[in-house]
């Protein structure tokens, strides 16, 4: 594990109202992860894992508590982050992969991996040929998503997340819709990135791939529960 | 690999519906690029008929005006004549520059056509006729030499039916006299190319209508006050004065009428099918909601994505348009036949006039109805949260 932080969180919290309730998602959760460390996030459902996940994926604004990523300050200031703002920090720091892929089905796989290039300055088709075969993937990038597995269309996100060659990939459940082996093969990709100096935070159901995590956040009822 | 070739390969997505939603583009682009067409080549053709007519008035017996008009124009029978000393009375005038008498008569021919037609046969001063239609050329001969002459001059339209050169014979149906072709007309584009001219002195004779006309074209001098020539012409007993102004004007009236009628029914076709645009879009932006999130959520801003929404609308629109006037072109000549079968009467030449100016206008006016539908579609596709997007996942 390297020693510099590259995510710090301190007393993340997170309420919403439901009607006249008060429930609180994310309950003052503070945590560090450094530079090629990857980190699991664990607890039953609605304990507050994927909320946490999106807070420090600058999908959403903290109700209150600081957090920097890569040294930036993001949240913590004065006032919410704007939407631009937020946009334009995901798009320097960090890498999403979800359960579902979100594949566009009429691009080919190596359309699908330079997406972003399409909406901004993004690298192209070298970056995207050199990240396939880091995935293995590049005998696919002419095929179309319906055409592969399910296995290798989560390659195929997981390498368009990494093309903009971000600092955190965050990963919300990348194994629940694999079967075990494919799980297997994602889990190694995942390791293999934090040995390239990316930070993984990821929530997960699947204990095999929380354990090998170098740190493991168990939350219930927004705290952590077990670390 | 940009917004534009995402933007089209969204729209593959779902054929069908893109298709469908491009079909009905394509018939509001058909329909006003046809109707503007139409009433260009309305307008001009009837300009033109008018125009080579070669006389700026015409005198008739008294009767219906509209009747006298579709006379002129049309080459229907006149039933109502008028005394050929009225020639004389009106050359007197200093206002007429040329004068030139007609008669027309109309005789059925069994022959002609399926179930035979009305052939008509218009009597004509060899002197003063040709001097007032300029424009006439021959394929073959002259005119008549004398104005009493059994002689003819065919349209080319009518040479071509009757399948005569100049030397041949022609009989008139019901009649024994024989008749001599002694010129044939180039194709003019007007009436005059199914008309079959004879001396009007002949006419009077064969049809026992001597000392009669059933028109006179008058020809005015430059910069004459028209309104006082008329209204001197009016006090001329039974005879009615059409001038080809007022002619065009009550035409273009009723053709005016009409095409507001059918001008708010392409209105009305484009309205729906931009409202069918926007339920194409509007549902394709739903179905990719979390799609949409996800692009968010690496970095797309709000005006990216609704550019890339807006987008698929324009490709939709422009796609659709550019069809819809490609097709009206390739039917501009059924859709002519359509329309003369069903109007009372049309002019001569070209009746859907597509040009570059009509088609993009029509063209222009559908890709931005297109653009203000796709407005909203694309506004709310820009405003998905990608928190929205991920929570929907699990759902």
């Amino acid at each position: 594990m390297a020693n510099d932080m590259i995510i710090s969180a301190r007393d993340l919290s997170k309420v919403f109202r439901r009607g006249s309730e008060e429930v609180r998602a994310v309950d003052g959760i503070s945590f560090e992860a450094g530079a090629g460390e990857m980190v699991a996030i664990t607890g039953p459902s609605g304990s507050g894992k994927t909320t946490l996940l999106n807070m420090i994926g600058c999908l959403d604004n903290p109700t209150s508590g600081t957090l920097s990523v890569g040294g930036r300050p993001v949240f913590g200031g004065h006032r919410e982050l704007s939407e631009r703002e937020l946009t334009r920090i995901r798009r320097e720091l960090f890498g999403y992969v979800f359960q579902k892929f979100y594949l566009i089905p009429t691009l080919t796989v190596e359309e699908n991996i330079m997406l972003p290039g399409a909406f901004y300055q993004a690298p192209g088709a070298k970056a995207a040929r050199d990240v396939m075969k880091l995935l293995g993937i590049e005998q696919r990038y002419r095929h179309l998503p319906g055409e592969i597995s399910g296995g290798e269309m989560q390659r195929v996100a997981i390498a368009r997340a990494l093309i903009n060659g971000p600092k955190v990939i965050l990963a919300d459940e990348p194994t629940g819709s694999l079967d075990s082996r494919r799980a297997d093969e994602i889990s190694a990709i995942l390791h293999g990135l934090t040995k390239q100096g990316i930070t993984v935070v990821l929530v997960t159901h699947n204990l095999d791939l929380a354990r090998s995590a170098d740190r493991r956040l168990e939350i219930r009822d927004g705290k952590i529960h077990a670390e | 690999m940009n917004v534009y070739s995402i933007a089209y390969k969204n729209l593959l997505r779902k054929k069908v519906r893109t298709t469908l939603t491009a079909g009905g583009i394509m018939l509001s682009a058909w329909v006003l690029a046809t109707l503007l067409g139409f009433n260009r080549g309305y307008q001009q053709g009837l300009n033109r008929d008018i125009d080579n007519m070669g006389f700026q008035v015409l005198l008739t017996a008294k009767g219906c005006p509209y009747e006298a008009a579709t006379l002129m124009l049309k080459g229907g029978t006149g039933l109502r004549y008028m005394p050929e000393d009225v020639v004389k009375t009106v050359y007197a005038n200093a206002e007429v520059d040329k004068i030139t008498p007609m008669l027309m008569q109309g005789v059925f021919d069994p022959d002609k056509g399926e179930n035979g037609a009305v052939a008509a046969y218009l009597g004509v001063d060899a002197e003063t006729f040709p001097g007032m239609k300029t424009y006439l050329e021959f394929k073959q001969g002259g005119w008549f030499s004398r104005n009493d002459s059994y002689e003819v001059v065919m349209g080319f339209e009518a040479a071509e039916l009757e399948q005569r050169e100049a030397g041949d014979k022609l009989l008139i149906p019901g009649m024994d006299e024989e008749l001599t072709v002694v010129g044939v007309l180039k194709r003019s584009g007007t009436q005059d190319d199914g008309t079959i001219f004879l001396p009007i002195n002949t006419v009077q004779k064969l049809f026992k209508k001597k000392g009669q006309l059933t028109g006179l074209g008058i020809r005015v001098k430059k910069d004459i006050d028209m309104a006082a020539f008329e209204n001197k012409l009016y006090e001329l007993p039974d005879v009615q004065v059409v001038s080809m102004a007022q002619v065009k004007t009550t035409i273009m009236n009723l053709v005016n009428s009409a095409r507001v009628i059918v001008l708010g029914i392409a209105g009305i076709a484009i309205i729906i099918a931009m409202a069918g645009v926007v339920n194409t879009i509007l549902m394709s932006v739903m179905e990719r909601y979390a799609e949409i999130g996800i692009i968010k959520s690496m970095g797309a801003m709000p005006l990216d994505i609704f550019r890339m929404i807006w987008m698929e609308t324009a490709i939709l629109c422009g796609l659709g348009g550019a069809a819809g006037i490609g097709l009206a072109f390739v039917t501009a000549r059924l859709a002519e036949a359509a329309v003369r079968y069903f109007l009372p009467y049309a002019p001569n030449g070209a009746l859907i006039a597509l040009d570059a100016r009509i088609s993009g206008f029509a063209f222009a006016l559908i890709v931005v109805g297109g653009l203000l539908s796709g407005i909203y579609p694309a506004w709310r596709a820009a405003r998905v949260r990608p928190l929205d997007a991920i929570r929907s996942e699990g759902e």
